[in-house]
């Protein structure tokens, strides 16, 4: 869009740069505060970052932005004009376009369709005008520079073909500000890379583009701007190139970040699971390692390296051609994931950690259920003595402060509820967790209560794989660094004596 | 194989289109009284009214929801319309459009029950349907209406069509021009497909929706006035019960339950499918029992089909991930 030239002109202060003003905004559900007095500006064509963990507002701002919700105090100013809320469609008139998580495409339409779908709502009667759906979709599709298949159905497309649909249909919108809400959650890393690439073509095109996130990563590396929320308040506003990760960490947790792990192991123990000449063809080949009691091991390398295929070899979903597994000194065959688990070998995927628990039930439920079979009695039907028995001894020995096991989990703190999903997996007596990918998606809070659990299993003797993305996260969370490339160990690192860079370097050798 | 033959031979209703020859050739080998002009225009002509009802069906689908009391408000319809026709007297034009105000009314009461509730669609009309069919047999005691007026019970073909072929025909050429060619279709078409979307989309729901159900009451308010037509006389609890055959035939059309997919080309097939083959079965001497278990096999098939194609694509995805 064009900046008004009466604003241009004398435009040295924020509020006359601004192309949107929130000022002020504050919204209460009920006895809850999800904004108190919130300011966020937003300036032509600019890349502005929201940044804020879970449940800090982000959302309440962008849904009172989007006319969705009305703030309960402040004011918004669009265009030089002062609203004290906005309706979805004066939202939509100005320009503003919101492109939720879920993308709101029709997976059953066309893309073209779907990028020009206003045609339908907005001309109901009258024929509908193919030609002019297609000309417009191809008009948006050359704008923004990409090419998609104009007649495929949007179901079967990748997700990130749908986001730039997605971000097409904005452009149709007339879009003078595009909301991206966690635009990046199911992409890998390559597909992101596009993504940001389409966001700077649209700050060529005068749009501005707001980024929803948590994650730190790409706020980085796209942002000009950086607003931080905390717990419904404004931390700040800042430069995108005046702050880092770690800073960026501290603001928007309020506390510092630093290595949370503290559990040890002997090394005099002997390992619990070797692995020889392991070998999968087309996954991984010739791997060998050993993991001993309480050892955490953290296994990186890009995705496609191997290092998922080898974890589930382990858990006996992906049977090896070749090579020698041994637990406990014993070799084993693990043909199915049943075998797996006998032998007391967990494995735990993406953020199954962080969101184990179902909250509306009681702490009991979620401490045993993964171990329902256990505690069944002569007609398959749970023996409620051995239930107690189970759940109060986890409650006594991990200290979780609860009036009675049957009150819902959700009643219960942060810090006991991370205390209740240890004791779930506890409770199925693992010796052995394969965790891929913990934290994935998880925002930044979470994560370090993921790391905190991480460490109270391995403080118990449990051995731990740990298999991430993430450079930082291996380099404080484990003791011992393994690095897959195209399915062999390339290196193995000491995290005390290797540097980020060091271990960037051997990831993408 | 040519790459285009693998992809239409990939294609729904070109499936459809080639078992529909398969079992038409191998019924005509067993029974030569099959390929007939005369029994092919007898089977369309009874299965037009199973036709009007399915493209009234087809719609309700296609937006997400299902309409199980469709049947229920022909019934009804058809007393009314014949009890106004039997004491004033009327035309066609009349009765169809008396027929399509009280079947369309009857639809909107379903839709507005569906989206002022917040209830299941099936739930909804499941008891609509045991509601209105309870109201007629209490109404009418279960006494039919003989004394329709001449003009109404003859016959009348057109270039030797028969007329329920020619309304059938008309229900079918409106179906396909409002779901390709207006705007309203297009939306129904994308409320089926991601009813959050067509909300923040703009779309007015519940006007779609009493717009979806009220077209599946309208159309089978017109098949109840042709299936009086064609039998002669309004038997409350004659179209009772046969739901399910035209739900059938329109999800072996490719029709989703899960909403937002189907074609009236499809519908089409869907019916000629399950025509050839009971008809085929009636010629052969099999017992007319046993077509509901071809129905039941046919929704069963379908739907296990679609949930398998998904779970399919899920494995697809996940190996993907992997």
């Amino acid at each position: 869009m064009i900046v008004p030239r009466e604003l241009a002109e004398h435009g040295q202060s924020e509020a006359a740069r601004a192309f949107i003003e929130m000022l002020g905004i504050s919204k209460r559900f009920g006895g809850v505060r999800a904004l108190s007095n919130v300011d966020f500006t937003i300036r032509p064509a600019e890349i502005h970052c929201l940044a804020g963990e879970n449940g800090c507002g982000k959302s309440t701002l962008i849904k009172i932005l989007a006319g969705v919700y009305a703030p309960d105090d402040g004011k918004i100013i669009l265009d030089q004009q002062a609203h004290s809320h906005l309706s979805p469609a004066a939202s939509q008139r100005a320009g503003i376009q919101i492109i939720y998580q879920d993308l709101s495409l029709f997976p059953n339409l066309s893309v073209a369709e779907n990028i020009a779908f206003r045609h339908h709502v907005e001309t109901p009667v009258r024929l509908v005008r193919w030609r002019e759906i297609v000309r417009q979709a191809r008009e948006v599709m050359s704008r923004l520079g990409v090419d998609l298949p104009l007649e495929e159905v949007v179901g079967r497309l990748p997700i990130a073909t749908r986001q730039l649909v997605a971000i097409c249909r904005a452009l149709a919108a007339e879009a003078r500000l595009v909301v991206m809400d966690e635009p990046t959650a199911s992409l890998t890393h390559h597909e992101i890379d596009a993504l940001l690439e389409t966001v700077h073509g649209l700050k060529t095109h005068g749009i501005a583009t707001v980024f929803v996130s948590h994650k730190l990563e790409e706020v980085m590396r796209i942002a000009e701007r950086v607003t931080v929320l905390r717990d419904g308040n404004k931390v700040g506003t800042y430069p995108a190139r005046e702050i880092n990760r770690y800073r960026l960490t501290e603001l928007m947790t309020g506390q510092k970040f630093e290595s949370s792990l503290h559990s040890t192991f002997s090394s005099e123990v002997a390992p619990i699971l070797e692995i020889h000449g392991l070998t999968r063809r087309g996954h991984y080949e010739e791997v060998d390692l050993s993991l001993r009691p309480g050892e955490i091991l953290g296994i990186t390398g890009r995705l496609g390296s191997g290092r998922t295929e080898l974890a589930l070899s382990l858990f006996g979903m992906n049977p090896p051609d070749a090579g020698e597994i041994r637990i406990s000194g014993k070799p084993v065959l693990l043909r199915t994931n049943r075998v797996a688990i006998r032998h007391g070998i967990g494995y735990v995927s993406e953020d199954r950690l962080s969101l184990g628990l179902v909250m509306p039930q009681s702490i009991a439920d979620n401490i045993v259920v993964s171990v329902l079979r256990k505690l069944t009695g002569a007609l398959g039907l749970i023996d409620s003595g051995r239930r107690r028995k189970t759940v109060s001894r986890w409650i006594d020995e991990l200290h979780v402060k609860t009036r009675a096991p049957d009150r819902p989990v959700q009643e219960l703190s942060g810090g006991n509820q991370q205390r209740v999903v240890l004791a779930k997996w506890l409770a199925t007596d693992p010796r052995i967790l394969i965790l891929d990918s913990p934290t994935v998606g998880v925002d930044v809070g979470a994560k370090v209560g993921i790391y905190q659990i991480v460490d109270a299993l391995a403080a118990r003797g449990i051995a731990i794989i740990f298999i991430t993305d993430e450079v930082e996260e291996v380099l404080h969370q484990t003791h011992r660094i393994l690095v897959m490339l195209s399915g062999r160990i390339t290196a193995t690192f000491d995290p005390a004596k290797v540097t980020e860079q060091e271990l960037r370097e051997a990831i993408s050798a | 194989m040519p790459k285009y033959l693998s992809a239409a031979l990939r294609r729904h209703d070109i499936q459809i289109g080639i078992i529909i020859a398969v079992m038409a050739t191998f019924f005509s080998t067993l029974s030569p009284g099959f390929l007939t002009l005369g029994n092919l225009m007898d089977l369309l002509e009874n299965y037009s009214v199973m036709a009007i009802m399915a493209t009234g069906l087809l719609v309700v689908l296609i937006s997400g929801g299902i309409d199980i009391s469709f049947e229920a408000i022909a019934a009804v319809s058809q007393f009314l319309v014949a009890t106004i026709l039997v004491r004033f007297g009327g035309n066609w034009l009349s009765a169809f459009a008396l027929a399509g105000l009280f079947g369309g009314l009857l639809g909107v009461v379903n839709a507005l029950l569906i989206y002022y509730l917040g209830a299941i669609s099936v739930i909804v009309t499941i008891s609509t349907m045991t509601f209105y069919f309870s109201i007629l047999m209490f109404v009418t005691q279960g006494r039919s209406i003989y004394d329709l007026p001449n003009w109404f019970t003859s016959n009348i073909s057109f270039l030797s069509i028969p007329f329920p072929v020619m309304v059938a025909a008309i229900a079918l050429l409106l179906t396909l021009f409002l779901l390709s060619q207006l705007p309203i279709g297009r939306q129904i078409y994308g409320l089926g497909g991601n009813p959050e979307a067509a909300k923040r989309m703009g779309c007015n729901i519940v006007g779609l929706q009493c717009f979806a159900y009220g077209y599946s009451g309208f159309m089978a308010a017109i098949a109840g006035i042709v299936q009086a037509h064609r039998v002669e006389e309004v038997v409350p609890y004659a179209l009772i019960g046969r739901e399910l055959d035209v739900l059938a035939a329109v999800v072996l059309g490719g029709a989703s339950l899960s909403g937002g997919i189907g074609t009236v080309s499809g519908t089409v097939l869907g019916i000629l499918l399950l025509a050839v083959l009971q008809n085929g079965l009636t010629l052969l001497g099999v017992s007319s029992y046993s077509f509901g278990l071809v129905t039941g096999l046919v929704i069963l098939v379908s739907v296990t089909a679609t949930a398998y194609a998904a779970k399919r694509q899920r494995m697809r995805s996940v190996r993907h991930a992997i």
